[in-house]
């Protein structure tokens, strides 16, 4: 997020698109109804009538992944009607006669009958946009997890510099982060492509800096797997030991039909958790590792705000902390690293090696967290960024895009779009939320939330079991019929294993960010 | 002295007020104790207890401190007989329509009513039978309420309403008085009503281990759940998270919690934690293994795949949901001793 939760309440105007907040982030989505109650508008922008748009003061009911045309058809009307904020583009950004010269032909009857959002509707939001400033943009995974998800998130950013919604509070682009540690685990350098603190690996510079500290044996320049493309190398061999920590695989991405056939093939497979998992079952060695609140540490939230995490009872059994079982394996390569504690990995290597943390000490947070860049000890965080329009690389660069449609549409013989999320009551898989009591109570099992529309043309009841097919699986689940939902569009979550949604969902993926196409394919209804 | 500044005697006392404070801020700020009891610091006031009256020079009758705002040159008065008598009455009408129940309420130790009452020297009451003050039964998985313990204060409806913005409880007049009315397809479970109930009228009712207030260490920690990052109160008993809290003035969250939040902890006590490591045998079953053994047999093999195809054969996922220093060490076992950078996790999903 550019700006924090903090800023919720006293903002004057939000658009949320693709964030089902209310159930995903429900603290947050308790902040935003304050500021509507005091008088903030809310614009929802999402496919389905989710709990917002109760409160919302108009509700783009967009088709699912069309977001790139409606909000190139919004800037259009912005730029047209001449409503954008041109002080802001004039001295803080670059690229404007490009995104200009590119939402030229995304007129609003262009873009109507792509988005399913009347012309009006969206003249009607561009020109409230252009009236309230600043604007809080908020946006989940209703964004990126498309094939087209790099586009979608660079369009969001490209309206915000447009209405000059950036550099200030209660404004800027929010990614409301979907884990707890997403956000630290990206910080940390858990990706591809850059050590902590994101800094370069193709950089002499940061391998210099990092292997030095390290003491490394060797350090690769070269930009590693990601997540899919490690699975995809399974089969082939291309990959012959694939370590896991803390990630059930085998129920969280998508085609699990494809997923368990390459975590089957794997050589070598490691699992490092605090339970069996359908995961596991394809392992070859299982690390018992410590949960939360059995070690201290931190965790970064979506604002960038690290806090600390405590212990405050023994890991079961032999179970140990995740960082001790790496510095283990380390010792058996003959490296012995000093930190002996999660203080001193923070203190004397993160803060020290990534320039954002560096006055980010535990001692420092033992109450509130702070937030990144924090520079030096003295340093009291920050709660925006790109304060005044000043970009991390000097200007902002608009990315204009073209809309293209998902990779799977429905057609005749799988006529339905599937799109799926997160529900209240559970987490993920529920390797957690389904051993806590009292959460199966409130869920206790999966549904396919259908329109009352396509149930009444199968004649299906609410309640009732169906099968749902796709080109990669079926399942059988329970029907429940829901205003939420609109006709043409069947929705569900992962959570549960036997009707979890990935027996159906899309191995596809952007070509950029390798995000799965989670939120659109194409499904077929049966009564049973 | 700034414009926006207020000058004022507090027991006698010159304090220094923001315009617009009210008077109870004002003498909290100047170290003055004026008891409260559905007052809450998150919340407007409520101004229905009659705790916190206090007198202002010039006016006959004592008035609530929580709803008064500073004046230039206002004189008040917390402390008197007359203000001791007000807050007895006050505490005596909430108590007469109170079950003394205390040694079977888990609220015992920590119920704001019994810390008045014992601080105001109230010793005796003529009870009534206790009735309920809800209009129906209040009660879903997680939450139990005790209707007649309510004092309707109506501190719930406000969290409900103007905290959380759910609208689940409401105060509704009947023929019996004020009463709280409870729709339970509205709730979402939060919890924000146990949370500020000052006494024992909402609580949870998952309680496997029973414990006292008194019992259990409160550690501070962030959920283990959303992006967020709420800052959750951990009760502590025997090595057992027993129950949890929000940290009142802690950011992000300022006290607010989810369901997850407030009740997802107990999965790290489940008995299905993986408690040893484990090895595939030759008969595909997993037997259990010491460290050494399990260790000795992954720096092996990595070696071996190291050895024969080179660093880029391995690869590894680390997780969203653990700490950062397991991500930073993970990511540098990957780099600095394999000497790959095949890490990644779930970053954009």
């Amino acid at each position: 997020m550019t700006n924090s939760f903090g800023e919720f309440y006293k903002a004057k105007m939000f658009l949320v698109i693709g964030s089902n907040m209310a159930e995903a982030h429900p603290v947050a989505s308790s902040f935003l109804r304050n500021a509507v109650r005091n008088g903030a508008e809310l614009i929802v922008v999402d496919p389905r009538k989710q709990r917002l748009c109760d409160i919302a003061s108009m509700h783009l009911q967009l088709k699912v992944g069309s977001d790139i045309a409606l909000l190139n058809a919004i800037m259009n009307v912005l730029i047209a009607e001449d409503l954008y904020d041109k002080r802001f583009v004039e001295n803080c950004t670059t690229g404007f006669e490009g995104l200009k010269e590119k939402v030229s032909t995304y007129t609003p009857e262009y873009a109507s009958p792509i988005c399913g959002v009347s012309p009006e509707m969206i003249r009607e939001t561009a020109r409230r946009l252009a009236t309230v400033k600043p604007a809080m943009l908020c946006y989940t995974l209703g964004i990126t997890e498309h094939t087209c998800g790099v586009n979608n998130v660079k369009s969001t950013a490209n309206l915000q510099m447009l209405l000059g919604n950036m550099g200030m509070e209660c404004a800027g682009v929010n990614p409301l982060r979907g884990q707890n540690n997403v956000q630290g685990a990206c910080d940390m350098g858990a990706l591809p492509n850059v050590f902590p603190g994101y800094q370069g690996v193709a950089l002499d510079a940061s391998r210099d800096k990092f292997g030095t500290a390290w003491g490394a044996l060797q350090m690769s320049s070269k930009v590693g797997l990601m997540m899919p493309q490690m699975m995809e190398g399974l089969p082939s061999g291309k990959v012959r030991a694939f370590y896991i920590f803390g990630e059930n695989l085998a129920n969280s991405e998508p085609d699990i039909h494809k997923v368990e056939h390459e975590l089957g093939s794997a050589e070598f497979l490691v699992c490092q958790d605090i339970f069996r998992t359908e995961t596991t079952r394809f392992a070859h060695v299982i690390f018992p590792s410590a949960a939360w609140s059995e070690e201290d540490g931190t965790f970064t939230n979506s604002e960038r705000r690290v806090s600390r995490v405590r212990k405050v009872c023994s890991p079961p059994g032999q179970a140990r902390p995740s960082w001790w079982i790496f510095k283990q394996l380390a010792r058996r390569f003959g490296v012995e690293w000093q930190s002996n504690s999660t203080r001193e990995i923070w203190d004397n290597e993160v803060s020290v090696l990534g320039p954002a943390y560096g006055g980010i000490k535990y001692s420092r947070i033992e109450n509130n967290g702070l937030q990144w860049p924090c520079p030096t000890e003295d340093h009291p965080g920050t709660s925006f960024l790109h304060k005044d329009g000043k970009f991390t690389c000097g200007k902002g660069v608009f990315s204009p895009a073209d809309w293209t449609p998902p990779a799977e549409v429905p057609d005749e013989e799988y006529p339905l779009v599937l799109s799926t999320g997160r529900r209240l009551y559970h987490y993920h898989t529920r390797t957690q939320t389904g051993r806590c009591r009292g959460l199966n109570d409130l869920l206790s099992e999966e549904t396919a939330d259908i329109s009352g529309e396509d149930a009444k043309s199968l004649g299906i009841e609410s309640g009732e079991m169906i099968r749902l097919k796709s080109r990669r699986g079926e399942i059988s689940v329970r029907a429940r019929i829901t205003h939420e939902v609109p006709a043409g569009m069947v929705w569900m979550a992962f959570h549960f294993r036997e009707s979890c949604a990935n027996w159906l969902t899309n191995a596809v993926f952007d070509p950029v960010s390798f995000t799965a196409e989670y939120k659109a394919c194409a499904v077929r209804m049966e009564k049973l | 002295m700034a414009m926006s500044a207020v000058k004022l005697k507090i027991d006698g006392m010159e304090v220094i007020a923001q315009k617009g404070a009210t008077v109870l801020q004002a003498a909290k700020d100047a170290g003055v104790r004026i008891p409260t009891l559905c007052f809450h610091e998150r919340m407007k006031p409520i101004g229905s207890c009659g705790m916190c009256v206090v007198e202002v020079g010039g006016l006959s009758e004592p008035v609530a401190s929580c709803e008064t705002a500073v004046e230039e040159g206002m004189s008040v008065i917390t402390r008197s007989d007359k203000l001791l008598k007000a807050r007895q009455d006050a505490l005596t009408a909430l108590l007469v329509n109170h079950p003394l129940d205390c040694p079977i309420c888990d609220k015992a130790g920590e119920c704001k009513l019994q810390d008045l009452v014992f601080e105001h020297g109230i010793t005796h009451v003529a009870m009534r039978p206790p009735t309920s003050k809800f209009t129906a039964g209040y009660s879903n998985t997680f939450l139990r309420a005790w209707p007649e313990r309510c004092v309707l204060c109506t501190r719930c409806v406000s969290a409900c309403n103007e905290i959380q913005g759910i609208g689940a409880l409401q105060v509704v007049d009947g023929a019996e008085g004020r009463r709280i009315s409870y729709d339970e397809s509205k709730c979402v479970s939060c919890g924000e009503c146990i949370q500020v109930c000052p006494v024992g009228a909402i609580l949870e009712k998952k309680a496997e281990l029973r414990w006292r207030p008194w019992e259990v260490e409160k550690v501070r920690t962030t959920c283990p759940y959303c992006g967020v990052g709420c800052q959750l109160l951990l009760h502590v008993k025997n090595d057992r998270i027993v129950k949890v809290s929000g940290v009142e003035d802690g950011e992000p969250n300022k006290g607010r919690l989810c369901v997850k939040g407030r009740f997802g902890f107990d999965f790290i006590h489940s008995k299905e934690r993986l408690t040893t490591p484990l090895i595939r045998g030759e008969n595909g079953e997993f037997r259990e293994a010491s460290w050494d053994e399990a260790l000795d047999l992954v720096a092996n093999k990595f070696k071996q795949i190291i050895a024969e195809s080179g660093p880029d054969a391995l690869a590894g996922v680390s997780c969203a949901r653990s700490i950062n220093e397991d991500s930073y060490n993970m990511q540098k076992l990957f780099r600095g001793v394999f000497g790959t950078n095949n890490i990644d996790h779930c970053a954009r999903t």
